[in-house]
C-alpha cells in the first residue's frame, strides 16, 4: 500500500498552497500548545530542581511557604539535633536555619518595584544545594553584613552588580558575590547571614531549617517525630515535595490558561482542515470513483484520505513545534503567585512533550480528516465517476 | 493462447442476461432505464453498444462491469450470479475480472503511467518488484515503454487511454469494458486506440464490450448491438 500513501502524500504537494496554508493554520495552534507544555516543564524544572531528594525542610505546620512559616528558636535546635541528620564539616549537623522576607527593588527593564526573595542563611546552605554555586566574587563572610545575589537578581534589577550596595531594612548591603543556581528559583534570590538578617528585619523566629538526611529512607521517622512533638507544631516535607507544591498553582494557571486557549484554536484548525479535505474529496471525486471501479474497497478510499489529512497535521505539528523549539532561547520572570518572589525560568522542551504535540497535531489531523474521508468512502460509484 | 482453443471458448456464453431491469429515483418518479433486457455475450467476443442518449446503454454496462446492482432478473457472468453478491466480494469480483476503460481515461494525475498501471495490482498479494515489471510489460504492449515515469499531463490523449488500457490489462481480466473510448480523441488517434482493442480481442483474447456514438468506432467490433428506449434493438454481425 505504499503506493496508494505516496497517492496521498503527492496529492498534499500537488496543491502545495491549500497545503501550506492549512498546515501553517495546525502549526500555529501546535505552537501555542507546544509554548505552553515547554513553559509549564520550565516552571516545573526551576522551581522543582530547587529541591534535592535527601534535604527535607521544616516549617510551622499548616504553612505552604516560608514566608508563611515560623520556627521557634528551641524548636530549630530540636530539629538540628534529631539523630538522622547528617553531620556536616567539624561534626556539626549539616542544616541550615533559615529565614525569609521579601523586600521591593526596581527592575531594570520596567524602572517599577517589584518582589525579591533575601533569604537568611547558615554556614552550610551551599553544602545542602550542590546546585549553587558563586560564579563571581566571593562568599558572605559570616558574622558581617554583607550579601550575594543570583544571577537572575543581577541581570534584572538596578543596581545590583558585583560591588554594589543594595539598600535594605535600613542599610546598605555590599554585593560581595553572584551565583549560579542551575536555573532553578535560587537565582532570583538574594543571599545573607540569617544571624545578621533576623534583627534587622525584626524576626524572632526563623522561617524555616533545611536539613540533610544521613539516609533518605529515614524521611518517615524523622516526619513521625517531629510532628508528633507535643511542644511544637511543625511539618517536615522532602526539599523535592515542597518546591513542586509551591509550584502547583501557577503550574495550574499555566495549564488552564494555556490548554483553554489551545483547544479554541485547535477548533478553528480543525475546521480548516476539514474544508481543505471537503475540497480534496470535491475534486477527486472522479479518482475516487475509478478508485472504487478497480476494486478498492470503501475502507482503502477512507485510509487513503485520512493519510492525507494525517500527514497535512503532521506537516504542521512538526513545523509549529520546529518553530516552538526556538522558545528555549527566551527566559521568563515572572511572580510566583505562592511565595510572592520573583522566578526566572526557561522554556523546556523535552521529549514527552515533543511526542505529546505530534500526537495532538495527529489528533487534529485526524478529527479534521474522519468526515470529509468518510464521505469519500460512501460515495456512490456510477455518480462519482459521472463527475470524472 | 491458441486459435482452437479460442474457437472452443467462443461457443460458451461469457455473459448471460435475463430479463434484466433496471430504474433510477428522480425525486418521487421512477424512471425505467433497462426494460427486461435478455441477450448472450459469448467468450472472446468483441460487442458495440450503440443507441441515443437515454437509451440505457451506459446504465446496461456499469451492470455489466459490477459497478451498479441490478433491480430485477439475472445477470450472470463467467458463472457467477454478480447481483446476488454483496459490496465487498463484489469489489474483489471486478479486481479479478473486469478491466475499465473511460472516455476520459481517469488517470491519477500525480501518478506517472506506470504507477497508474500499477494500480490495480495493489490488490494482489504480487511483490513490489513484480508488480512493477507487470506494469512495464503492459506498458510494452501498447507501446508507451518511452513514457513509463510521464504523469498523465504530459501525455498525449491517445497515449493517455494507451496507459488506461495497459491499466486494464494488468490484472488479466477476462472482460474490457469500454465507456466511449474514443470520445474525447482525434480521428487518428482513435483509430488507433480501436485497432488496439481488436489486438487485445483477437491476440489475447478478451471479451470487449463497448459503449459508442461513433458508427466509424462501432465498425471495429465484431457485432453491434442497438438499445433504444432501454429496450434491445438489433443486433448486426461486422463483416
Amino acid at each position: 500500500m505504499q503506493l496508494l500513501l505516496s497517492y496521498s502524500l503527492r496529492n498534499l504537494w500537488a496543491r502545495r498552497m491549500t497545503t501550506v496554508l492549512t498546515a501553517g493554520g495546525m502549526a500555529l495552534v501546535v505552537f501555542v500548545f507546544a509554548a505552553v507544555l515547554m513553559l509549564d516543564a520550565g516552571l516545573k524544572k526551576a522551581i522543582v530542581s530547587t529541591g534535592s531528594e535527601d534535604n527535607v525542610v521544616v516549617l510551622r505546620k499548616g504553612s505552604e511557604t516560608e514566608v508563611q512559616s515560623g520556627v521557634e528558636r528551641p524548636a530549630a535546635a530540636t530539629i538540628e539535633s534529631m539523630p538522622q541528620v547528617e553531620t556536616g564539616v567539624g561534626g556539626l549537623p549539616l542544616a541550615s536555619k533559615e529565614m525569609v522576607v521579601l523586600i521591593s527593588m526596581n527592575s531594570r527593564a520596567e524602572n517599577a518595584p517589584s518582589n525579591v526573595t533575601v533569604r537568611g542563611v547558615g554556614t552550610f546552605a551551599m553544602t545542602l544545594r550542590p546546585q549553587v554555586h558563586l560564579i563571581n566574587g566571593r562568599m558572605f563572610r559570616p558574622g558581617s553584613r554583607e550579601i550575594i545575589i543570583g544571577k537572575s537578581i543581577a541581570k534584572k534589577f538596578k543596581g545590583a552588580s558585583l560591588g554594589d550596595r543594595i539598600r535594605f531594612g535600613g542599610l546598605d548591603w555590599p554585593v560581595v558575590g553572584i551565583f549560579d543556581a542551575d536555573g532553578s528559583g535560587f537565582e532570583s534570590e538574594i543571599w545573607g547571614d540569617v544571624d545578621q538578617l533576623m534583627p534587622i528585619f525584626r524576626r524572632p523566629v526563623y522561617s524555616s531549617v533545611l536539613l540533610r538526611l544521613k539516609n533518605g529512607d529515614t524521611f518517615p521517622s524523622l516526619k513521625t517525630t517531629l510532628e508528633s512533638d507535643p511542644r511544637f507544631t511543625l511539618e517536615a516535607k522532602r526539599e523535592r515535595q515542597y518546591y513542586t507544591d509551591q509550584s502547583e498553582a501557577m503550574s495550574n494557571f499555566i495549564n488552564i490558561l494555556g490548554i483553554t486557549l489551545t483547544v479554541i484554536f485547535s477548533i478553528g484548525a480543525i475546521i480548516g482542515a476539514m474544508i481543505t479535505m471537503y475540497a480534496a474529496v470535491a475534486s477527486r471525486t472522479g479518482e475516487i470513483g475509478t478508485l472504487r471501479a478497480l476494486g478498492f474497497r470503501r475502507t482503502a478510499v477512507l485510509g487513503a484520505f485520512l493519510a492525507e489529512s494525517l500527514f497535512l497535521s503532521l506537516i504542521g505539528g512538526a513545523t509549529g513545534l520546529f518553530l516552538a523549539s526556538f522558545m528555549q532561547l527566551v527566559t521568563v520572570s515572572t511572580m510566583n503567585f505562592q511565595s510572592f518572589a520573583e522566578l526566572a525560568f526557561s522554556f523546556d522542551l523535552t521529549a514527552p512533550i515533543t511526542v505529546k504535540v505530534l500526537l495532538f497535531s495527529l489528533l487534529m489531523g485526524f478529527l479534521g480528516g474522519f468526515l470529509p474521508a468518510f464521505r469519500a468512502a460512501k460515495l456512490n460509484i456510477v455518480s462519482a465517476l459521472r463527475s470524472a | 493462447m491458441e486459435a482452437s482453443s479460442l474457437a472452443d471458448r467462443k461457443q460458451t456464453a461469457l455473459i448471460q442476461l435475463r430479463n434484466v431491469t433496471k430504474s433510477y429515483r428522480r425525486g418521487a418518479q421512477n424512471v425505467p432505464v433497462l426494460a427486461g433486457i435478455s441477450f448472450d455475450i459469448k467468450d472472446g467476443e468483441f460487442l458495440a453498444l450503440m443507441g441515443p442518449s437515454g437509451s440505457g446503454k451506459s446504465t446496461l454496462l456499469n451492470l455489466i462491469a459490477g459497478i451498479d446492482h441490478v433491480d430485477g432478473g439475472e445477470l450472470i457472468i463467467g458463472g457467477v450470479d454478480i447481483g446476488q453478491l454483496g459490496e465487498a466480494e463484489l469489489a474483489e469480483w471486478r479486481a479479478h475480472h473486469v478491466g475499465f476503460i473511460f472516455q476520459f481515461y481517469n488517470l491519477m494525475p500525480v501518478l506517472t503511467a506506470v504507477e497508474n498501471v500499477e494500480l490495480p495490482l495493489l490488490l494482489t498479494s504480487l511483490s513490489r518488484r513484480e508488480r512493477r515489471q507487470r506494469a512495464e510489460t503492459a506498458l510494452a504492449l501498447v507501446g508507451l515503454s518511452d513514457r513509463m515515469d510521464h504523469t498523465p499531463n504530459e501525455l498525449s490523449g491517445g497515449q493517455q487511454q494507451r496507459v488506461a488500457i495497459a491499466r486494464a490489462l494488468i490484472s488479466d481480466p477476462s472482460l474490457i469494458v469500454a465507456d466511449e473510448p474514443t470520445g474525447d480523441l482525434d480521428r487518428e488517434s482513435a483509430e488507433d486506440i480501436l485497432r488496439l482493442l481488436q489486438r487485445l480481442n483477437r491476440e489475447l483474447g478478451k471479451t470487449i464490450i463497448m459503449v459508442t456514438h461513433d458508427a466509424r468506432a462501432a465498425d471495429h467490433a465484431q457485432a453491434v448491438m442497438h438499445l433504444e428506449k432501454g429496450e434491445l434493438s438489433a443486433r448486426v454481425e461486422n463483416p
